[in-house]
């Protein structure tokens, strides 16, 4: 089976050669295992690009190739985020707790250690208690099945509720939007048993190994990061390449002609919803851990539609496309608004990259959207002469998400 | 006989002297009292401060006034009393008739220290003069400052300045005052009541200020029944309206039981008593469980070297013992009861208020969405292009306000040379992003919607590098300021009225321009059908540039109208995108009409949650978008939808 997979995409072989390389460098390049000219921030920075193209890859599957604009995906992958910082925080607290009560004249009870942890951690909002959905927070497989269960159940009622009711294109859209900035308003709550906008911190620092210095740290979840984005490659290039992916890039192109053929259109638009959505949390499980910290604000609605950007200009409907796009802009991000570029001197004008990128990168945006819609991915066809179908202008299908002419191939 | 009868008569005239006739002007008074001034004690002074008061002379009020503030000295030398005022290193003295008398040094004036009680009794004096003040201003305040701390003191100086009252809006403030007094200190009962019943259903905060103490209740616990003469509110039966454990605390407050062993304490104890390895028999190591620890507990108190602590069932039997109460601080009942009736008024009358200034705040915000939405709601509904950058249109007309300010220091004619400016302004933003990439993108929406959100981020941050990050001023005309209220619930600001006012006349604008222009008649074409309008003559292209000119220059507007009372930044637009779109999906595209139902709707429920749960508009927020997810499952095309080809499904 799997080498069906390969026979069909030649690309997923050559892409996971490339990531093993990619890994392979950076790992004797790192501070911990190797020659140390890669520094442990910049692993970081490098783990959670992976992480974010991994998301980018789940958005490619539901935009690219299901015709869903999701504008609301960094909505699960910020809940995954949560679900794991919330182990993180509470096990790491618990240790701490329990090696200063240890210093009292009586072992401490299990009722006190629990309170002096939701202490611990709900202080700076004023509380002492542990909220109810902290209840599984000390188990790391319960908390692990709920990262599956949370964001897999939201996508699932949510988009039963929009496919149903027939919800499409632009509209749908928009209620996605409003689906993130709702959750996001809701954990900025004091009360929402989240912390509120103090958001979970310390997600470096792994229960258990607080031995093992950051800079091995990094680079084991650098791998975990790498290895999730491979295997992740592997499956959507299977999903994508067989029956499904026939049918839900059918359904991008035209809807209604897919639903006469028989097909129940809703519930392959609700299982793709539904596996991005629990691909996105697996990927923010894997970025928090190196991020450190998650608040809402990684929920705002920006952010999403920054994963459409990713897509957009790696080039969507292609999977190497979003993983391309994702990578670059995210670490052109980092390098332009980190202030290394030095700034352009136009006599009246001071052009400060890091005030000035915001403007580049949307006009830049603007500029892909209008004359080139295969994006960066679209090079690989010049380079392989491959072309687009000659469709006198028209897109693939009626559909608002068909497939531009210039972004089909032939 | 005749010799003695008269000059008993001369003695008795000198005898009354002080007091008929030089009692006329302060000075004479604190002469005649010069010991009783020297050395004030509380019991002694009413009568002379009372005399005083009773000269009429305006000098009374001063030389009190200097009394109390350790203004008032006295000349070692010849004992005369002076106002003194600290001058370089002396005193400038004034004498009691208001005459400049020279300087003193120091060494030369004794000050006069009145104590804490006399400077009470010369203040409540004071409180006279100043409600009789010939100044207006000073009566006033007076009275401000006796409504803010109102003491049972002030009742019989109010009521004696209340018919002097010459200006007829003070005499109501005063005569008001004097109720809120008499309700609260009057020593007769069947005046408070009256004065109570005397307000009816009015809605006054400082009436709810005087009626609320009234009713304050201390909970007490007896072991029979109340106390005789207690004014009972209510009896509370444990567990029912008062909690088991807060009513054992009852208990232990007033030392009818013993205390509760709280966790911590037991571990204290518990930790106390360690003696080799174990406590009370049991083993430290085992004491990480609580049962364990009740164990080693209860051997302790056996072993008599900890005191005994209630255990539960002891605590539920005192708690059953004893009887709760609510108890009034007020002894009156009849003035209870009446308090409790006038309030029980006040309460229906209030929450009627309530709700019609809930309305009204629902229908502002609504106005504020309209305007907002509109513009997004015209190119939506004609191109079917979601405009992202619809939100830094916003900014750009507040921004435009901004700027004309600078140039314009008149607010009024700045506003009115802004709101034309800020729609051309807009307008061109529009027309150059229709013509340069919108026209690229027809039949593509969802390039459309994330291309404008590329232009939107551009855009954003461009105005944040030319205006900063801080917010800057958008001022509104002096005649916006203040609201208009019609009593202390029910009030609104001009600046929302204005902002409605402009909602409707846009609304007006918008329904003449599609009904009774050629060109609304050409964008109706093209938005039913833009083949066959352009196969009749109308240039589709032109009628979607003008459109969304239109709907961008009505954004601009829009913008200086939130900007007048929003903080102008360049994440204001953003703040409102989110609520703008709703607008438009709830509303459903093409009809203005579902616009104005949509803002209606979101702006009332908005409002209508946050009522509910008014300390968290976050939730507010979160709920209302949760509600139109919702929504949309029942009327997923709006409100108001359109029906028939022009729908295109």
């Amino acid at each position: 089976m799997k080498q069906g997979i390969l026979a069909k995409n030649p690309s997923v072989l050559i892409f996971l050669a490339i990531l093993a390389l990619f890994t392979i460098v950076v790992t004797f390049g790192s501070e911990a295992y190797g020659a140390g000219f890669v520094s442990t921030s910049f692993v970081k920075t490098l783990g959670k690009t992976l992480c974010l193209c991994l998301a980018a890859l789940a958005m490619d599957l539901i935009w690219g190739y299901a015709g869903i604009l999701s504008l609301g995906h960094m909505a699960f992958f910020a809940l995954g985020g949560y679900l794991i910082g919330m182990w993180l925080m509470y096990a790491r607290t618990e240790e701490i707790v329990v090696a200063a009560m240890a210093q009292d004249a009586l072992p401490a009870t299990a009722e006190e250690i629990r309170q002096g942890i939701a202490t611990q951690i709900f202080g700076v909002v004023g509380s002492s208690d542990l909220p109810v959905i902290w209840h599984f927070a000390h188990s790391l497989p319960i908390q692990l099945a709920l990262v599956v269960l949370v964001p897999g159940l939201l996508a699932l009622a949510f988009g039963w509720l929009a496919f149903r009711a027939r919800v499409t294109g632009v509209y749908l859209s928009i209620l996605t939007q409003a689906m993130t900035l709702a959750l996001a308003l809701y954990l900025f709550q004091n009360d929402s048993g989240l912390r509120g906008n103090n958001g979970l911190s310390g997600l470096q620092n792994l229960p258990g190994l607080g031995d093992v210095g950051q800079d091995r740290l990094s680079i084991w979840f650098f791998w975990a990061s790498a290895l999730g984005l491979g295997l992740a490659y592997v499956a959507l290039s299977g999903v994508v390449g067989g029956k499904f992916g026939s049918v839900i890039r059918a359904i991008r192109d035209d809807e209604a002609r897919v639903r006469f053929l028989g097909y129940s259109v809703e519930s392959y638009k609700l299982f793709v919803f539904t596996l991005t959505a629990v691909i996105c949390a697996f990927a923010g499980v894997l970025y928090y851990p190196q991020a450190g910290i998650i608040n809402p604000a990684e929920l705002a609605p920006i952010a999403s539609i920054y994963l459409a950007v990713w897509v957009a200009i790696g080039g969507r409907g292609r999977l190497y496309g979003a993983v391309i796009g994702a990578a670059f802009v995210s670490l052109m991000s980092s390098l332009f608004t980190g202030g290394r570029v030095p700034a352009i001197d136009l006599g009246i004008l001071r052009i400060d990259w890091v005030d000035w990128w915001q403007v580049l990168l949307g006009v830049v945006f603007v500029l892909v959207t209008l004359f080139a819609p295969k994006g960066i991915g679209g090079l690989f066809d010049l380079v392989l002469h491959r072309r687009s179908p000659d469709r006198k202008g028209a897109p693939l299908g009626p559909e608002d998400s068909a497939l531009r002419e210039k972004e089909a191939l032939e | 006989m005749r010799l003695t009868l008269m000059s008993l008569i001369v003695a008795l005239c000198v005898a009354l002297m002080p007091m008929s006739l030089r009692a006329e002007t302060a000075a004479s008074v604190v002469v005649a009292n010069a010991a009783q001034i020297e050395k004030p004690s509380r019991q002694t002074i009413g009568p002379v401060i009372d005399a005083l008061v009773a000269t009429g002379d305006p000098m009374a009020a001063a030389v009190l006034q200097a009394w109390a503030n350790k203004g008032l000295g006295q000349r070692k030398s010849d004992k005369a009393f002076f106002l003194i005022a600290p001058e370089g290193d002396g005193y400038r003295l004034t004498d009691l008739t208001g005459a400049d008398a020279g300087t003193a040094t120091k060494p030369d004036i004794s000050e006069l220290k009145p104590n804490a009680g006399v400077r009470g009794l010369i203040a409540t004096a004071l409180v006279q003069f100043t409600l009789s003040d010939p100044d207006p201003a000073k009566r006033a305040e007076a009275l401000t400052s006796i409504a803010r701390d109102p003491k049972a003191e002030h009742l019989a100086p109010l009521r004696a300045a209340l018919e002097g009252e010459t200006d007829p809006a003070l005499k109501a403030q005063k005569a008001r005052l004097e109720q809120l007094l008499t309700l609260r200190f009057d020593p007769d009962s069947a005046a408070r009541v009256a004065a109570i019943g005397g307000f009816g259903a009015d809605l006054g905060i400082d009436l709810r200020g005087a009626l609320n103490p009234l009713l304050a209740t201390t909970r007490i616990v007896v072991a029979g029944n109340a106390p005789a003469g207690a004014n009972v509110a209510r009896e509370l039966s444990p567990g029912r309206d008062l909690p088991e454990a807060e009513a054992y605390d009852l208990l232990v407050a007033a030392n009818l039981a013993p205390a509760r062993l709280t966790l911590a304490a037991q571990k204290a104890a518990l930790a106390a008593n360690i003696v080799e390895g174990a406590v009370g028999g049991v083993a430290l190591a085992d004491l990480s469980d609580q049962t364990a620890r009740d164990r080693a507990y209860t051997a302790l108190e056996q072993a008599g070297t900890v005191p005994a602590a209630a255990t539960s069932d002891e605590v539920a039997a005192a708690v059953a013992a004893h009887r709760y109460f609510d108890v009034y601080t007020e002894p009156d009942p009849a003035v209870t009861g009446a308090a409790r009736t006038a309030l029980d008024h006040i309460g229906l009358k209030q929450g009627a208020m309530e709700a019609v200034d809930l309305g009204l705040d629902a229908l502002s915000l609504s106005a504020i969405y309209f305007l907002a939405a509109i513009g997004l709601a015209i190119t939506f509904g004609v191109m079917r292009v979601i405009n992202m950058a619809h939100g830094e249109f916003l900014t750009l007309g507040a921004y435009t306000g901004y700027v004309v300010q600078q140039w314009v220091p008149n607010y009024t004619a700045s506003l009115l040379i802004a709101l034309p400016l800020a729609f051309a302004v807009t307008f061109l933003a529009g027309v150059a992003i229709e013509r340069l990439v919108i026209r690229h993108l027809y039949k593509r929406p969802l390039e459309s919607l994330l291309a404008t959100f590329g232009i939107s981020i551009a855009l954003q941050q461009l105005l944040k590098n030319i205006f900063g990050t801080q917010a800057r001023p958008l001022t509104a005309p002096a005649w916006l300021d203040g609201a208009l209220t019609f009593n202390d619930v029910v009030s609104i600001s001009y600046i929302r009225i204005a902002i409605f006012v402009l909602a409707m006349v846009f609304l007006c604008f918008f329904l003449w321009l599609m009904k009774r222009t050629r060109l609304g008649l050409e964008v109706r074409a093209v938005q039913q059908n833009p083949t066959m309008a352009a196969s009749m003559g109308i240039n589709p292209d032109r009628i979607n540039m003008l459109t969304f000119g239109l709907g961008s220059g009505i954004a601009g507007i829009a913008g200086v109208a939130i900007g007048l009372y929003a903080k102008v930044t360049s994440e204001l637009g953003a703040d409102y995108i989110v609520q703008s779109f709703m607008t438009v999906v709830v509303g459903g595209v093409g009809n203005i009409w579902g616009t104005l139902a949509g803002a209606g709707m979101i702006g009332g429920l908005q409002k209508v949650i946050e009522w509910m749960n008014p300390s968290n508009t976050l939730a507010a927020q979160t709920y209302m978008i949760l509600f139109i997810i919702l929504f949309i499952q029942f009327r997923p095309r709006g409100i108001i939808p359109i029906k028939g080809r022009a729908a295109g499904d």
